[in-house]
């Protein structure tokens, strides 16, 4: 009688440690690109994956980073470096790019005017659904800090905060897609 | 075999491209009860692939679709 006793407590330990391996019902993504076509991509799939009942985490690192400045908002005590890369990237999700096809400028305006017409949502209103469903967005400190943006340049997004690599690799590990945009 | 479905709700999603679709009958699901049937209408050509794995993935059912033309006519049951 104690023999089983003891067994099933063994099962319990074993059963609780393999629920611990199993992952949620979440997707992580990485945000790399700054392009308008990928990020776009990224945000229908997140904003999709709420539809289908997931949890979704985005990591916006490297050029995705400066999609979430605020265009009506400025940051001061920057270094000539900061200033610099600042001025040279995109300024918000309304100025960044196709990633083929932008000849100077002129294929992005008409595929947003195409985008317009077919009534596709813009990358700011998806910014914006994702906001409104609980879409957790968190922002490379590293990159922020590489590019020497400040966070008071940043969107207001109830759900941004900023971290490290740990902090998406424990997500990553705990969801059953990731994705490298 | 043409036994009317009571509505008791009805989305027209006619004209919005992926992802809208889903997005909206996602959110329009719960406004109605568990056993209660929405109609929705959609242009969206992906709706036909679409919304049978959403519903799959939720756990709803989808009773008819009624393609006409462009537009698709999904009655879908909340089961959850």
């Amino acid at each position: 009688m104690q023999n089983i006793e003891a067994q099933i407590e063994e099962l319990k330990t074993q059963i609780s440690a393999i629920d611990k391996k199993i992952p949620s019902d979440k997707i992580s993504m990485i945000v790399f690109s700054g392009d308008m076509d990928k990020v776009l991509a990224a945000f229908v799939i997140a904003t999709g994956a709420v539809a289908m009942g997931m949890e979704v985490v985005m990591f916006f690192t490297f050029w995705g980073t400066p999609i979430l400045r605020d265009k009506n908002k400025k940051a001061g005590g920057k270094d000539t470096m900061g200033k610099m890369f600042g001025a040279m990237l995109p300024k918000g999700s309304c100025e960044v790019k196709l990633s083929k096809m932008n000849m100077g400028g002129m294929g992005t305006a008409m595929m947003k005017s195409l985008m317009k017409k077919k009534n596709v949502a813009s990358l700011d209103k998806m910014i914006e659904m994702a906001q409104e469903f609980g879409v957790q967005i968190y922002v490379c400190e590293m990159s922020m800090d590489l590019m020497g943006f400040k966070r008071e340049e940043m969107i207001d997004y109830a759900n941004m905060s900023y971290c490290g690599v740990a902090t998406f690799l424990e997500q990553a590990k705990d969801s059953r897609i990731q994705l490298f945009i | 075999m043409n036994e009317e479905i009571k509505v008791d709700k009805v989305m027209d999603l006619k004209g919005l491209p992926c992802p809208m679709p889903i997005l909206k009958v996602n959110k329009g699901i719960k406004e109605v009860e568990i056993g209660q049937i929405i109609e929705v209408l959609s242009t969206d050509p992906g709706s036909l692939s679409d919304f049978p794995s959403w519903a799959r993935t939720r756990g709803h059912e989808i009773l008819k679709t009624d393609q006409n033309g462009v537009v698709t006519k999904f009655f879908i049951k909340r089961l959850v």
